[in-house]
């Protein structure tokens, strides 16, 4: 029998963590197989956030580090000078990026590190319970929100992609969606792009920030985050290319 | 550099640091350890050596971390704000057990005080300044050659025992000019870093990690790691000690308060007063035992500090109760006279004798 699908060797052969319908899942093995597609698994750090991906190592079968939150640009840094053959990514939750480690990736893209950098907006803060991200759209009720997110008492939703896209030392931004199985494929291209700047040694960092669906802490059902993401998230987080 | 030559604390610190193979300085501008960000900034480069200036002390902390992760020697350099900032990652860095080397040429405090010398972050350097159960090894230089000598020492003991190393030293010693001789140390047999990420080419995955739920699993690191700490307490004490055999009295202090103490007990001695000093070259370790010892003979112990007094707990848990502990210090940027030390060894000997000790 002609075999037409398999497990790519790089994602473990495990269950995960993660809650059903869960987005992380899905970008967990887009990266397996970019990691497999281009052969670089030897050559590849991996930074794993604090947040719902910290447990990141138990499914990418790639020399991993955990690290403290929102530090991984800073963390990726002290990588990539060091060891500028490697090819080091890092994977980070919008709390993780957008929140507590603004500074970090606003500085990393600001000394045009060669990273490549996966950004999973999911509009909230998924391990500690559902409480606001800097990326909670408006209106939206989240456990810190209960009467959801009003601009003027807790802020506009934050648009990171869009402000490390001015930086002269981004050399690609692109915001990507799982809502769907084109918008995956499309999402798959985009990170797959961001890896192979890095390999060819493109002068600056790369991010790819990915639009993923939180059904428990969205409080629907996998089938309506996915309409979510595409209704209410691209509203407020167009989908595109913004820099590269 | 096989000659000596005039150089300041701070530049000799980095110039030892390169020669003790550093391969990536990370850190951010503070007074008054800039030397050291502007000597690497220039020489690392020559060498072919990573220097990076950092966004914040957040961060520098964190490139160390990641440097290291990949086993590659790391350094960075602050003074005692820049420190504080620094804390998260060196508790992180000992939870994950990567070896570190972190320079505090600490300034007056709190907040943000002023920049002159001041030994206050002693509680900090020691007692972990971080969150949770870990220690860093901390080693006070008192002299532009020990800056050197001791910064090639905490590589090595950072390496052998994947611990932060954390030199503190002060101020005066980082500006002021001596002369030093700086020679590559023969180094220590280090085990090899086979927890290094390094590509898992050939071998199984790696991973460097802080986080552990499940149950059990955290206590019995933390286990592991008090019996490393247990090992560094036992082999890696340095003190210095001074005609303490017949003293009445027993002077300590660590780094640049040690040179005042070293004048003012000679002093003393001139005077007829049985004086000596002991001075701790590891701060932790801390140097308990000789202390102890000591304190068998029942002199009193002086602890002189630019604090308001935190060396002196670590005497006074040393001595136990078994001889007088008096403490005097001067903090903010204060900093103690020969005469002013004299006048306190000559007043506590007196008061001693009258009362017929």
């Amino acid at each position: 029998m002609r075999t037409v699908f398999k497990r790519t060797p790089t994602l473990k052969d495990v269950p995960t963590h993660y809650c059903p319908g869960c987005g992380h899942g899905i970008a967990h093995r887009l990266i397996a197989e970019i990691i497999d597609e281009l052969g670089i698994r030897g050559r590849t750090i991996g930074i794993a956030p604090v947040g719902c991906a910290v447990l990141a190592y138990d499914y990418l079968d790639v020399d991993m580090v955990e690290v403290a939150h929102g530090r991984a640009p800073a963390v990726a840094t002290g990588m990539k000078r060091t060891n500028p053959d490697m090819i080091i990514f890092s994977y980070q939750g919008d709390g993780d990026l957008a929140s507590i480690g603004t500074a970090e990736i606003v500085h990393a893209a600001h000394r045009a590190e060669q990273i490549t950098v996966i950004f999973i907006n999911n509009a909230v803060y998924g391990m500690t319970g559902g409480q606001m991200a800097p990326t909670t759209v408006l209106n939206q009720v989240t456990s810190t929100t209960p009467r959801g997110r009003q601009a003027l008492v807790q802020g506009y939703p934050m648009q990171i992609s869009e402000m490390l896209a001015v930086l002269p030392g981004a050399v690609y931004i692109e915001r990507c969606s799982l809502s769907g199985t084109s918008q995956i494929m499309n999402a798959k291209r985009a990170v797959k792009h961001a890896f192979q700047l890095q390999l060819d040694g493109a002068p600056g960092l790369s991010l790819v920030e990915i639009l993923s669906p939180c059904p428990t802490y969205w409080r629907m059902t996998p089938v309506k985050a996915m309409e979510w993401i595409e209704k209410e998230m691209t509203q407020v987080f167009p989908l595109g290319k913004l820099k590269g | 550099m096989s000659e000596r030559i005039l150089m300041c604390g701070n530049e000799a610190l980095a110039e030892a640091a390169i020669i003790a193979g550093l391969d990536a300085y990370f850190g951010y501008p503070i007074t008054p350890q800039n030397e050291i960000p502007t000597y690497m900034s220039q020489r690392m480069p020559e060498e072919g050596r990573i220097f990076v200036q950092s966004e914040s002390e957040l961060a520098a902390i964190n490139m160390v971390f990641g440097a290291s992760a990949t086993g590659k020697r790391a350094m960075t350099s602050s003074s005692s704000p820049g420190i504080s900032l620094m804390q998260e990652g060196l508790s992180y860095l000992a939870a994950a057990e990567l070896p570190a080397v972190v320079v505090n040429i600490m300034r007056g405090g709190p907040g943000l005080g002023n920049i002159a010398p001041s030994q206050s972050d002693y509680f900090q350097a020691t007692k972990g300044g971080g969150h949770g159960d870990y220690r860093n090894i901390v080693l006070a230089p008192a002299s532009v050659q020990e800056m050197a000598d001791l910064t090639q020492l905490a590589f090595d003991l950072a390496d052998q025992y994947q611990m932060t190393v954390m030199i503190l030293a002060d101020g005066f010693l980082g500006q002021m000019m001596e002369p030093v001789l700086i020679e590559k140390k023969v180094s220590r047999k280090l085990p090899s870093k086979d927890w290094a990420l390094t590509g898992s080419n050939d071998r199984s995955q790696r991973i460097v990690r802080s986080l552990w739920l499940k149950e059990g699993v955290l206590e019995a690191l933390n286990n592991k790691l008090q019996a490393k700490y247990k090992i560094v307490e036992q082999n890696e004490v340095l003190y210095e000690q001074y005609e303490t055999q017949d003293a009445d009295i027993i002077v300590v202090a660590y780094g640049i308060a040690a040179r005042i103490v070293r004048s003012a007990v000679d002093k003393a001695r001139q005077v007829g007063i049985k004086a000596g000093w002991i001075r701790p070259i590891t701060l932790w370790p801390f140097p308990t035992e000789i202390i102890s010892k000591t304190a068998d003979e029942m002199p009193i112990f002086l602890v002189i500090e630019l604090s308001c007094g935190q060396m002196v707990e670590d005497v006074k848990l040393s001595v136990a109760g078994k001889a007088p502990v008096i403490f005097y210090g001067r903090s903010g940027g204060g900093v103690p006279t020969v005469e002013e030390i004299l006048e306190q060894i000559m007043q506590l000997t007196t008061s001693a004798m009258r009362s017929n000790r």
